[in-house]
């Protein structure tokens, strides 16, 4: 072998301008040998599309393909598939040798997030703009099919112009067979996009079918069809960045679920999201070391909910106190922000955090905040994370853009998911749980295992003036004062079991964390059925 | 009593509130369970208990002031009212009481101002005397007069020694009969703009413009020429409007560069007084005192007792019967000139506790009682050396603070430094509102002699965990180890002078050239090296020991670090250093707080840190075309309207925070785009308020 070697090196071409010559005219020269063109494949497929267009994309200030799958990865972790593969078109001059690039637009293989397995891909935007061509389809299938079978989470790192035109329908099925298995894995192995250059027609629907789609501020952009048939065919005038860009995506549209500075800044981010999250459906949420003491009292939680119930006060503030840390990390930060939903771990255990946002619309539910929530808590249960829940809800929001939007069928999805999940579920009443928004917010009745209020919890049909006016037909003033006595104060849902503690707020977080423990051997499971029919 | 103060004394209860947020432990009904009691009051018991007093008391203040009234009466055995506005419900002054009651919503013209509402309290819970505080009512001779028609001790001197030195052109008046130095001005009530300008060159420029009725900086204005004459004219009877309702304005002679320096007096209603020493006072931002101390290094003993010796004839003058403060300027020449009286309990008073071993509170409470003093001029020591730092959720690097507010989502009082009182009243969840002071807490440090309370100070200030609100921190760290402040060598101009372009915190550290390291450290605009070679064979999480070798210099550091504390001792080379973490995140970006300063670090893989170079600048904001408010605070006035056409420098907007006027001016001469905002809006830290095209 070492022998072998050695004649291998000893006829190993010397210089760079001779190893060009060889493989440029293969008939005339000596045919370079089998490990000399693995080497010179490898190489080739290092590079991409070439040093002009790595330059080119650092240019627009984004990072090559590899250099994001490097600054994901532990150092030394990546093991990459599929190096050697090239596209298979024929057509308009595709067959030539210089439009061949050796592993094709995208880079794929597997490695490791602080330890923890994980598969990725990386489309290069270097090698025809990152499109999709059949190849391109094959080797992220590829990864997809084996992160399923050994349980591991996918990462797509998407950068790419679209379809690759040259292949067509070639390159439409590739996209179909994504989305397959996308659909394949949901639910049994975490799927994350991240959104770090153009993703545009087709494209789209991956991201979209994944758990999570973050974006890079700036230079990525999401959208079905482009400015320039936007105008032709509806006569908008948009910009690509209003159109489909990080600012659309988190605070509009909500299709994009968080977004990063830069690149950096995305794939740091990207590392410590992974951390929260199990490698797949069979198993449990990772538990972190922790030195934050999980029978920390809380002593300003006990005055942070206002005197005045028709004061705001932030949640956030809340959960920041309670968690371990103080670290949460948020999902959908700017969109629906009446609702509030993230990571965060308590005792060093995964949790997910849901809780309505007084500062926002009063922390109403409407049709945003509802679908926001429902897709969240449907993570959470799917991927055995269980769900931390603060209510402090006034009610669905009225009108009649709400109801012609269709409130009824999205608040169903919120009630729907909570009621389903079967993960650890504890719900603190910090203050208003009114109506059936009460009951959609992780209640007993949806099977709660652990349902707390606080001294400040008001949990009744309605707020007293309202109800107040249906009983007494505006006639009673002091009845108004009879219902809050009455009903603006935890006792009637206590003595009805209806929640199983009224607690000292500062006592939240050590009760959180004794019930997770207890919890942790939770077994729960819903009647048999091909699916269930969650009003979509 | 002398020297009843004692070290050991005093970090025996601090240490009784150890590890609790706040100084405080509460029960969740909001009971007070048990107070960090860290006054220095040394009277024994029995002393106490031989002078009755009132069996109840209302203190007619919130915040510090009215948790340190109560404490006082709490010793005395005197029951305790607060009164406290809306937003104040769930305040520590509050819990801390015996009885609290609502006396009106958050502007304090409607509840801590609301005579009536207070007069009401005092009828309804049948106390027996008021305790006003500083501020608010504490030098309003209305509240003084109508308490006494109601037959209701007010802790303070008589309506006629308020009346007679609350009004400046009154008491300089006084004060000349009684033979006290004071500064060359005129004796009247200014009318308007054109006056001011015609009394001020009379006077020769410079001079001091301020309210009648003032006190503490409001309302006051130095003008250097006609035109800072008509402006500061204009903008100090604003202020005085606001803050005292009443805009009377007075002109005097400014002493230029002098220090600040007041000597307390005690007097009786029996025709005694003591004066119990100085504070220096100097080291002041808008005529707002920052760091005092007690006593002086500036002043030799004869022109201390010259001083007090003044004083106490103005005190006896108007029959003073209270504690209050005679402050003077003092020019480098050690020449005195009386500024004014404050007939009340000074914010800074601890540091004249500390020294003297009195407790003002209680002597305020026994003297108006009608007890005779108990000391004389003899028995008051100077023990040791005092220091204040006024901590305020402000930030420093804006005119040397800019009040900011917020929730105080972290808060922890470093009472585990010996010799450390604070005297604060807030606690953590508080909220610091734009309706009141932004003071958080006044920090105490004693020593024997000033090092040592200057030392106390450094390691309190690293010690003290406040988070959610900007702080002064930063400036005060620096400030007590400024090598001029060290040497005493201070003014009121201390501030400009030694940060002509304003505070910028700690030096920043030289750019060097680095070829390779372990570890890739961005600090500022500069890159480090930093090597870092571990000893043992073990690396835990909780304990790290290296040597750490910085830009070719090699550091041993230890420490213990737990990474949920928000405090990380540290040993460098043998010193031991408290560094805070503020905030750290999944990009690397890291805050450091060392030294009172905050440091941004940004801490990447080699990899990260080499592909930096990639990223894109993301393009700032232009900010001289559009104005954002600095500050939180209500819009008073807006001077422009679209299409208006400004000049560099012109007024755009007033905004008045914390009861300061501040002026909004155009960064660049243009057009007026959008105006965002209107008069009586209030408006957030950053909200854009004026846009130029």
């Amino acid at each position: 072998m070492a022998a072998l070697r050695l004649a291998w090196r000893r006829w190993a071409p010397r210089t760079p301008h001779l190893r060009l010559c060889l493989c440029r005219a293969g008939s005339t020269a000596r045919s370079p040998s089998v490990p000399e063109r693995i080497q010179e494949k490898r190489r080739a497929a290092l590079l991409g599309g070439g040093q002009s267009r790595i330059d080119a994309q650092h240019q627009r200030g984004k990072l090559t393909a590899r250099e994001r799958v490097l600054l994901l990865l532990d150092p030394d972790s990546f093991v990459e598939y599929d190096m050697f593969v090239e596209h298979r078109c024929s057509d308009f001059g595709m067959e030539a040798d210089k439009n061949k690039y050796p592993g094709d637009s995208v880079v794929t293989g597997q490695g490791r997030i602080n330890g923890r397995l994980a598969y990725v891909f990386s489309q290069d935007f270097t090698v025809f703009g990152g499109s999709l061509s059949g190849a391109h389809a094959q080797k992220i299938c590829k990864i997809m099919d084996q992160a399923a079978m050994v349980g591991a989470p996918v990462i797509g790192l998407n950068d790419s112009g679209g379809a690759r035109i040259q292949e067509g329908v070639e390159s439409l099925a590739g996209y179909a067979d994504i989305f397959l298995r996308n659909v394949l894995c949901s639910g049994v192995v975490p799927q994350i996009s991240l959104i770090m250059g153009p993703c545009a027609g087709g494209a789209v629907y991956s991201p979209a079918l994944t758990d999570f789609t973050f974006m890079v501020k700036d230079t990525s952009y999401l959208f079905i069809t482009g400015p320039d048939v936007v105008k032709s065919v509806t006569n908008e005038d948009v910009t690509q960045e209003q159109l489909g860009g990080s600012k659309t995506h988190t605070a509009v549209s909500g299709v994009a679920h968080k977004a990063f500075e830069n690149d950096i800044d995305a794939l740091l981010n990207l590392r410590d999201f992974f951390n929260y999250l199990p490698l797949s459906n069979r198993d449990p949420a990772p538990v972190r070391e922790c030195h934050d003491p999980s029978n920390r009292l809380v002593p300003e939680l006990d005055t942070i909910v206002p005197m005045e119930s028709t004061k705001a006060y932030d949640m956030l503030d809340i959960i920041h106190a309670i968690v371990d840390e103080r670290e949460f990390f948020e999902i959908m930060p700017s969109y629906a922000r009446n609702i509030v939903v993230g990571f965060a771990r308590m005792n060093g255990r995964t949790i997910g955090i849901v809780g309505n946002q007084p500062k926002v619309a009063s922390g109403c539910l409407d049709i945003n905040s509802s679908v926001k929530g429902a897709r969240f808590v449907r993570f959470c249960d799917a991927f055995n994370i269980p769900l931390i829940t603060f209510v402090d809800v006034p009610g669905f929001l009225p009108g009649t853009a709400q109801e012609y939007g269709g409130i009824i069928r999205h608040g169903a999805k919120l009630l729907f998911a909570f009621a389903e999940a079967t993960v650890p579920k504890i719900t603190i009443i910090t203050r208003k749980a009114y109506g059936g928004a009460y009951d959609v917010m992780s209640s007993k009745h949806l099977r709660g295992d652990v349902n707390y209020a606080w001294p400040t919890a008001e949990v009744a049909v309605m707020g007293a003036k309202g109800a107040v006016q249906i009983i007494f037909r505006g006639k009673g003033a002091h009845a108004e004062a009879e219902y809050i006595d009455k009903f603006a104060n935890p006792f009637p849902a206590a003595i009805r079991g209806f929640v199983d503690d009224l607690i000292q707020p500062a006592t939240t977080r050590l009760r959180i964390c004794r019930d997770l423990e207890v919890l942790a051997s939770k077994v729960q499971a819903n009647p048999w059925k091909k699916h269930a029919n969650i009003p979509l | 009593s002398m020297g009843h103060w004692s070290g050991r004394s005093w970090s025996t209860a601090s240490s009784s509130g150890r590890r609790t947020s706040g100084g405080m432990w509460t029960t969740w009904r909001g009971h007070v369970n048990k107070i960090n009691v860290d006054l220095v009051v040394s009277q024994n018991p029995y002393f106490c208990l031989s002078f009755q007093t009132f069996e109840k008391l209302l203190i007619a203040n919130r915040g510090e002031i009215a948790c340190r009234v109560i404490k006082t009466c709490k010793k005395m055995g005197i029951k305790t009212v607060a009164v406290h506005s809306d937003v104040d419900s769930s305040a520590v002054h509050v819990k801390m009481a015996d009885e609290a009651v609502c006396v009106g919503p958050a502007p304090t013209s409607k509840s801590y101002l609301n005579m009536d509402a207070i007069m009401e309290v005092i009828k309804k819970t049948r106390a027996q005397a008021v305790h006003p505080g500083y501020g608010f009512l504490s030098e309003n001779k209305e509240f003084a007069r109508r308490l006494e028609l109601d037959g209701i001790t007010f802790i303070g001197p008589d309506t006629h020694a308020i009346q007679a030195m609350g009004d400046k052109i009154e008491s300089k008046l006084l004060a000349k009969n009684a033979k006290v130095n004071t500064i060359p001005g005129f004796d009247g009530v200014v009318k308007d703009a054109d006056e001011a300008v015609r009394i001020a060159r009379e006077i020769g420029y410079p001079v001091m413009i301020k309210a009648s009725a003032g006190g503490g900086g409001k309302g006051m204005r130095i003008a250097w020429d006609d035109e800072e004459t008509r402006e500061g004219f204009r903008f100090s009877s604003q202020e005085a409007a606001s803050s005292f309702g009443d805009d009377r304005l007075l002109i005097e002679k400014f002493i230029d560069n002098p220090r600040h320096i007041e000597i307390q007096v005690l007097g009786d209603k029996h025709g005694n007084a003591l004066w119990l020493n100085e504070r220096e006072c100097s080291i002041q931002r808008r005529n707002q005192k920052v760091v005092e101390e007690a006593p002086s290094t500036f002043l030799d003993p004869e022109t201390r007792r010259a001083m007090g010796e003044q004083a106490v004839a103005l005190a006896k003058a108007v029959k003073y019967s209270s504690a209050g403060t005679v402050e003077f300027l003092v020019d480098s020449k050690k020449n005195f000139y009386f500024l004014e009286m404050n007939t009340r309990l000074q914010v800074e008073h601890p540091v004249t506790e500390c020294i003297t071993g009195l407790d003002l509170v209680q002597e305020m409470i026994r003297v108006a009682k009608g007890y005779p003093l108990r000391h004389k001029q003899a028995d008051i020591p100077i023990n040791g050396w005092a220091v204040e730092c006024r901590v305020y959720a402000e930030d420093p690097y804006k005119s040397f603070g800019l009040p900011s507010i917020g929730k105080l989502s972290q808060y922890r009082e470093p009472l585990d430094v010996p010799n450390v009182r604070v005297d604060s009243g807030i606690q953590q969840g508080s909220d610091i509102s734009i309706y009141y002071d932004p003071m958080i807490s006044k920090l105490v440090t004693y020593g024997s002699n000033r090092a040592e309370a200057l030392q106390r100070m450094e390691e309190a200030l690293d010690n003290y965990i406040i988070r959610g609100v900007t702080h002064n921190i930063a400036l005060l760290r620096e400030v007590i180890i400024h090598p001029r402040f060290v040497q005493g060598d201070i003014s009121t101009k201390f501030l400009p002078e030694v940060y002509p372009d304003g505070f910028k915190g700690l030096i920043s550290i030289d750019k060097s050239n680095a070829s390779s390291w372990e570890l890739f450290v961005h600090l500022g605009d500069a890159t480090h090296s930093a090597i870092v070679s571990k000893t043992g064979s073990t690396f835990s999480s909780c304990f790290v020991s290296q040597q750490v070798e910085v830009d070719g210099t090699k550091l041993n550091v230890t420490s213990e670090w737990n990474l949920a504390s928000p405090l990380l001792p540290v040993t460098v080379d043998g010193t031991p250093r408290t560094m805070q973490c503020l905030s750290r995140d999944a990009a690397g970006n890291i805050s450091i707080q060392f030294l009172g300063t905050v440091y941004k670090l940004r801490i990447l893989t080699q990899l990260a840190a080499e592909l930096s170079k990639y990223m894109p600048e993301k393009v700032e904001e232009d900010t001289t075309s559009i104005l954002r408010s600095p500050m939180p605070g209500a819009v008073v006035a807006v001077s422009v309207k679209p299409g208006d056409m400004v000049s560099e420098g012109q007024e755009i907007c007033v905004i008045e925070a914390m009861k300061m006027q501040n002026s909004l001016i155009a960064a660049k001469t243009g057009k007026v785009k959008i105006v965002h905002c209107k008069a009586g809006e209030t408006v957030g830290e950053g909200d854009l308020l004026v846009e130029l095209e």
